[in-house]
């Protein structure tokens, strides 16, 4: 069985994001960039099934920037096997997104595809519905077990109110949620070995899909500013100022 | 600058993200910091309180540290090894040092200083079946260099092992071992000739091995580190335990010294980071007589400073690795740099803790910790007088 894992280079879940000068978008410029969280859990997934037997080959494709190669590399190092770059500098778009993955998903014949439930930076979670749709796929998303059986998988999905388990004809696309697993951190070895995999260079063209933007971004604004915290000496202090402010 | 709010609006100061830029850093280095950063929150940093009150912390993070390979750097691969640049080591020195606890890499990395003469000079048996444990993080390994006589005259020490059939039979005392309660295995410095650098020698000794026996000491910090004395009565190893040939010991010691130092230098330098990180951090949020600390120009000042001799002693450890990487052993800049650092933590662990004023004084405080832990960085490893020392004759003055 082969794991199709797309996944993203979006801004640090630990950076504090600033919004630019001109309210065009948030600053890219200097900001740590790292994968999208809820693909580090994809390729953990598709790495665990590998460990167990299950599948046979793990490949990890990214659309994005040259350093989304870095991207890709840390899936290898988390145990992919090969990687692929569709090389694209603007901003992407679920849309295009998936049907870049549908023409990859024609040429590799994955079983499964897995991917995040949505990423960090836009929070669309659009991407792996759409993929399933375009791909005439059935679909599993904010899975939280995935199960595969005999041309089947089983898929838990955190639905409102409880959990829901359904099976689903393979090939498949699933999307994975926050407590499918606990992503593995790459260890030493794997960081080295992962230098000599793989990654072939692609670019939208070599699929033939338009990547043109459907969407603009009209403004981007900062929330409302949070007023300043102090900090108090010791616990007398803030009983203290507790009182003052009427809290207590 | 004058606005408290927007000061308060800036993100957190990262001290660290100037670091790994420079022609010597890959992708691989970038993706192994990222890896040990993780690590690092996840596994190290949320309990650095607790054990250091606690004296010790789980013997399993060994094997979390061995099966990250963060034990394995630069050994060979058949004793599962990863060859690794320096530069690798100073990645983990520094990225272990964001969690403010010296004693964690104190016991954590013991192994740095005893496994690589065992590596490279013990028996083929002796070595392969010690080292991947140790590197697995399956056994705990020490060096007993120092002894109650002594710790930077090491051609002088005292602890002798004579030759009994095939077996040394050892006694003496050495003392201020780090990982000393626990080690399994102990790289034992001992006399086995005459007097004087030539006649040293390096033995692997067991830690149950009859007629050792151990103390834990107490300590101005490192507490989550187990330092102790050990006390050989009559200790027996076979010969094939001599690690490297009888009375060479001391020059393969020395060797070890080199990797030992620019790893204290590293780690030096990153707790020197978490000190202006802290620092500037605290100066944003602290209102002072109306006003942020931060837009005080004395604090401001202190701060610069820090950054500056930070700088300047980055550049001299990675310039340092880079030739170390180059196979070289430019052990005057090895053991200046190590001044340099240990002179740089002390200065910016001054200036953070009274940047903190009150607050840095309080156990909890990273900067409280780093400040307690800083005389030992510039003793232990070799002490700073003796560096200048080995720097001055090694540059022919
Ligand atoms: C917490 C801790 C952990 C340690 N872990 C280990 C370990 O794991 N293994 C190990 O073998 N050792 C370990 N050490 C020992 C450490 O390496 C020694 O403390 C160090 O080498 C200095 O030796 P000493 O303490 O005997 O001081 P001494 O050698 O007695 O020196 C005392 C002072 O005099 C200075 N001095 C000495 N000789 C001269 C001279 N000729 N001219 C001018 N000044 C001089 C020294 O620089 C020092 O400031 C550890 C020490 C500590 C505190």
């Amino acid at each position: 069985m082969k794991v199709l894992v797309p996944v993203k280079r979006v801004v640090d879940y630990n950076v504090k994001v600033r919004v630019k000068a001109d309210n065009s978008g948030v600053e890219l410029a200097n900001v740590k960039m790292s994968m999208n969280p809820f693909d580090e859990i994809a390729v953990e997934e598709a790495v665990r099934l590998k460990e167990a037997g299950t599948a046979t080959e793990v490949v990890v494709v990214s659309i994005g920037p040259k350093q989304a190669q870095e991207t890709i590399r840390t899936g290898l190092a988390m145990g992919g096997d090969r990687g692929i770059l569709v090389e694209y500098d603007a901003e992407t778009e679920p849309l295009a997104v998936a049907k870049l993955l549908k023409a990859i998903a024609a040429e590799e014949n994955p079983d499964l595809v897995v991917l995040g439930k949505q990423a960090i930076d836009d929070d669309c979670s659009q991407t792996g519905q759409m993929l399933a749709q375009l791909l005439g796929w059935s679909q599993g998303t904010f899975a939280s077990k995935v199960t595969p059986g005999d041309g089947t998988v089983d898929v838990t999905r955190e639905i409102d109110g409880g959990l829901e388990t359904i099976q689903l004809k393979m090939p498949a696309v699933v999307t994975a949620d926050l407590r499918l697993n606990e992503p593995r951190y790459a260890s030493l070895p794997n960081i080295m070995k992962a230098k000599k995999k793989e990654i072939a260079m692609k670019t939208p063209a070599d699929y033939g899909v338009d990547m043109t933007p459907r969407l603009s971004t009209e403004r981007v604004e900062e929330p409302p500013e949070r007023q300043a915290g102090v900090m108090v000496e010791s616990v007398s202090d803030l009983v203290a100022a507790l009182k003052e402010k009427g809290a207590l | 600058m004058d606005d408290p709010r927007r000061q308060s609006a800036q993100p957190d100061y990262d001290a660290f993200a100037p670091l790994l830029d420079g022609p010597w850093y890959t992708d691989e280095h970038r993706a192994f910091r990222e890896s040990v950063r993780r690590f690092v929150e996840a596994e190290i940093s949320p309990h650095v309180d607790a054990w250091d009150e606690a004296g010790a912390f789980p013997r399993e993070l060994y094997k979390k540290a061995g099966q990250m390979g963060l034990l394995a750097l630069g050994y060979p691969e058949e004793l599962g090894g990863v060859e690794a640049d320096p530069f690798f080591a100073l990645i983990l020195q520094q990225e272990v040092a964001r969690a403010g606890s010296g004693g964690v890499p104190a016991s954590l990395f013991s192994s740095g200083i005893s496994m690589p003469p065992v590596a490279h000079f013990a028996r083929d048996a002796v070595r392969r079946t010690v080292v991947p444990q140790v590197l697995a993080g399956d056994k705990i390994a020490a060096l007993a260099v120092t002894e109650p006589g002594g710790g930077s005259d090491v051609a002088n020490l005292r602890t002798t092992a004579r030759r009994d059939g095939d077996d040394y039979v050892i006694n003496g005392e050495k003392t201020f071992i780090s990982s000393g309660m626990r080690a399994d295995y102990l790289t034992v410095a001992v006399r086995t000739g005459g007097e004087g650098a030539g006649g040293i020698s390096l033995l692997l000794v067991d830690g149950d091995a009859p007629g050792l026996a151990r103390t834990a000491l107490k300590k101005m910090g490192w507490w989550c580190s187990d330092t102790a004395t050990l006390y050989f009565d009559d200790v027996r190893v076979p010969v094939e335990r001599l690690v490297g040939k009888e009375n060479q010991g001391f020059h393969a010691a020395m060797v070890n010294f080199n990797g030992e130092r620019l790893s204290l230098a590293a780690l030096c330098n990153g707790f020197a980071l978490v000190c202006l990180e802290e620092a500037v951090n605290y100066a944003r949020q602290r209102h002072t007589f109306g006003r942020a600390l931060i837009t005080r120009q004395a604090i401001r000042h202190k701060l610069a400073t820090m950054a500056q001799r930070i700088r300047a002693t980055q550049a001299y450890i990675e310039r340092t690795a880079w030739a170390m990487g180059e196979g070289r052993q430019p052990a005057a800049d090895i053991a200046l740099l190590k001044n340099q650092a240990t002179e740089t933590l002390e200065h910016c662990a001054r200036e953070a803790v009274q940047i903190f004023g009150g607050a840095g004084y309080l156990r909890g405080a990273k900067v409280e910790r780093i400040y307690r832990e800083v005389r030992v960085m510039a003793i232990g490893g070799g002490a700073e007088e003796i560096m200048r020392d080995l720097a001055a004759n090694q540059l022919g003055f």
